[in-house]
């Protein structure tokens, strides 16, 4: 029996196949306006029983193929607790939407926090402020790593924020240094979310920003203790779902 | 059939264009939010009727008693003690409106940082859409948070009826005092208006007839324990809406209807939703008509309210006046004694709101908590938190939701109520 798990994300969709426990496939791609198309074509040739599906596109993938549905909240849950088995905290950060989560000693959501409707502090904030300062991810990313000291970026609103970097530059602040001003801001916010549902060992980082090296070290300096990444922290929604669906079965 | 009523708009100065989109914005809400769902008691097809005659029939009942020298009184608080009103034999009506309307305008007036609850009265009554504040006599206003205090007297620049009462922040002696004497006032100022006395007679009627619709509604709430749920929250919400300006006696029947046919489905076992839905209270913010938001998709993600902390909820029927006394001031005495104890959070500090929070919980077999409460509402977002604490605390699961009249943020409260629900399930 295979299972299937996909997370319709804001910037991507992730896909995911398991046989007991095991990954068989694993794929990104990025998400645009043919959403359906695109998982369709994702799922083309990938062999799989049934399938759960996650992420703001949860519904309309139900509308349209026959699969359990579940909250990104818990789809993470299960992925992050069967990655790291005696995760406690998990901290997720996508395209659109951050989330903090406290789990409790049986893998179960016990509080959970998410961003309203404003994208401030997630990964999109992070590629629009990369592309103000006209650098790419992985410079961006190496840019704020080797920066001494940070720019402060007072706003967390991205499109507040984003003047702000273009008039700091304007006054002749270094591109490095509001690199790391920009990634110290995103850290911030997240923290005080992963504050107010407390943080116990072991704590898990997910999401595409998981793979954000500057990001993750910043967190670990901030709460003083080590974040366990998975590989492929983006997938880990898809995995969840799919080990959900090991569990519920087919759906009626 | 609206067509008949077109007179009767344009003489109550309203904007006809303007009024038939919001007519048109409700119906289509209406149908898909309550129509949609499935097997409703056959009892609230009256509230249907209520709603496709929203600004119709119950207008013309207005306006035609307005004709026989009634007075009508608007009102947008649960403080506004209705036993007064009936005993001069006026009309109340609620004002509070529920939908983003003319926000730009009223923008002007007060800051946009205002409760979308303030904003969309003065909305309403800057795009002329709100026939039942077109149709009051005499509006009355309340110092319950400082944005409705504040607000008011913006609000008098454009209303020439508008009057304000006071009313007090702490439980104390001098706080009920406060409360006692602006009842007074409010009588004196009603019995002017109406060239009427109350009398002992007058005022026992009005608290009966009031205390019978609070009764009618008590029962529908005291059914609301069984599993699985017999009514909907959303169709309990449109009771509680339709509380605040339809004929008390007209209305108190149906309710009543409403809770004999639910005593019939408790013991068929016939619910509208299956056994294991998610049984959620939810305590917070007034949601004033048509605001269904929450509601509607708590409802949405298997789960079922099963009862209300709210002014459209419990807070605004629970507790009875005193019907004993033989003069009016005793009589006022149990008007103030009864509200007196509505626990709004406007009063510093607030315990008794929590306590009975976690009483509902228990007697309406709930599993989880969503405080509601509108952006700006300082007085119930501060409290919030307390709320959470102390029920998280006691091992009753909350998520808070705090949110406006727009509807972007659906999809976020959506994912966050689904995975609330997931939590409460396991």
């Amino acid at each position: 029996m295979i299972s299937a798990g996909i997370d319709i994300g804001s910037r991507t969709i992730k896909l995911v196949t398991i046989k007991e426990n095991e990954i068989v496939t694993s794929e990104v791609r990025p998400n645009s306006y043919n959403t359906i198309e695109i998982c369709r074509e994702m799922l083309t040739g990938v062999a799989y029983d049934s399938i759960t599906s996650t992420g703001y596109g949860r519904h309309l993938f139900s509308r349209h193929f026959e699969c359990n549905v579940i909250s990104e909240i818990k789809a993470f849950t299960l992925g992050a607790y069967h990655m790291v088995p005696d995760c406690k905290t998990i901290l997720d950060i996508g395209g659109q939407d951050t989330k903090a989560i406290a789990v409790d000693n049986d893998g179960k959501i016990s509080k959970f926090e998410m961003n309203d409707k404003c994208a401030a502090g997630t990964g999109k904030f992070l590629e629009i402020m990369s592309n103000a300062l006209e650098f790419t991810m992985e410079e961006f990313i190496s840019a704020a790593s080797g920066a001494e000291h940070a720019e402060k970026i007072n706003s967390m609103c991205t499109v507040f924020a984003e003047s702000e970097v273009i008039s700091l530059i304007g006054r002749g602040a270094l591109r490095d240094e509001v690199s790391l001003g920009i990634h110290n801001a995103i850290v911030k916010r997240s923290v005080s979310m992963l504050k107010r549902v407390s943080i116990r060992d072991n704590v898990v980082f997910v999401g595409g920003v998981a793979n954000n090296a500057c990001v993750r070290k910043l967190i670990e300096k901030e709460i003083g203790t080590t974040l366990f990444v998975p590989e492929n922290p983006q997938t880990i929604g898809a995995l969840g779902c799919a080990l959900h669906q090991m569990k519920a079965g087919i759906p009626n | 059939m609206a067509e008949d009523y077109r007179q009767m708009w344009t003489d109550l100065g309203l904007d006809l264009p303007t009024h038939d989109a919001l007519l048109d914005a409700v119906s289509q809400m209406y149908g898909d939010v309550y129509l949609s769902q499935k097997n409703r008691p056959k009892g609230m097809e009256y509230f249907d009727f209520v709603i496709s005659e929203v600004h119709g029939l119950r207008i013309k009942e207005l306006v035609d008693a307005k004709k026989e020298g009634k007075k009508v009184i608007g009102s947008f608080c649960v403080f506004v003690p209705e036993e007064i009103i009936l005993a001069l034999d006026c009309i109340s009506v609620g004002l509070c409106a529920g939908a983003e309307f003319a926000f730009e305008e009223a923008e002007k007036l007060i800051p946009r940082n205002t409760c979308d609850l303030i904003k969309s009265a003065f909305g309403f009554k800057l795009a002329k859409v709100c026939p039942y504040l077109e149709a009051s006599d005499l509006v009355v206003g309340e110092n319950t948070c400082d944005g409705k205090k504040k607000s008011y007297e913006q609000m008098s620049t454009i209303m020439d009826n508008l009057y304000v009462m006071d009313i007090p922040q702490m439980k104390s002696d001098s706080g009920k005092s406060l409360l006692k004497e602006e009842y007074k006032k409010f009588i004196l100022t009603l019995e002017k208006l109406t060239g009427k006395k109350v009398t002992p007679e007058n005022l026992k009627k009005g608290i009966e007839t009031v205390n019978n619709k609070r009764k009618a509604m008590n029962r529908i709430y005291s059914l609301r324990n069984a599993n699985p749920a017999p009514i909907s929250g959303l169709d309990a919400l449109l009771m509680n809406q339709v509380f605040f300006y339809d004929n008390p006696v007209r209305f108190t029947d149906s309710v009543n209807k409403i809770a004999d046919e639910l005593e019939g489905r408790i013991k068929e076992k016939n619910g509208v939703s299956p056994e294991n839905s998610a049984r959620i209270l939810v305590a917070g913010c007034p949601m004033a008509l048509p605001n269904w938001k929450v509601p509607h998709i708590i409802e949405n993600s298997n789960a079922v309210i099963v009862g209300e902390e709210l002014c459209t909820g419990e807070r605004g029927h629970h507790i009875l006046t005193g019907e004993n006394g033989s003069t009016v001031d005793d009589l006022v005495n149990n008007i103030v004694d009864r509200y007196f104890q509505i626990h709004c959070a406007v009063f510093t500090p607030n315990p008794d709101r929590l306590k009975r929070i976690k009483e509902m919980y228990k007697e309406y077999n709930a599993e989880g908590v969503v405080d509601y409460n509108l952006q700006f509402c300082q007085p119930y977002q501060v409290e919030g938190g307390i709320v959470e604490s102390e029920l998280e605390k006691a091992g009753i699961p909350v998520l808070r939701i705090s949110t406006d009249y727009s509807s972007e943020d659906q999809g976020q409260i959506q994912t966050r109520l689904e995975a609330f629900i997931e939590r409460i399930k396991g």
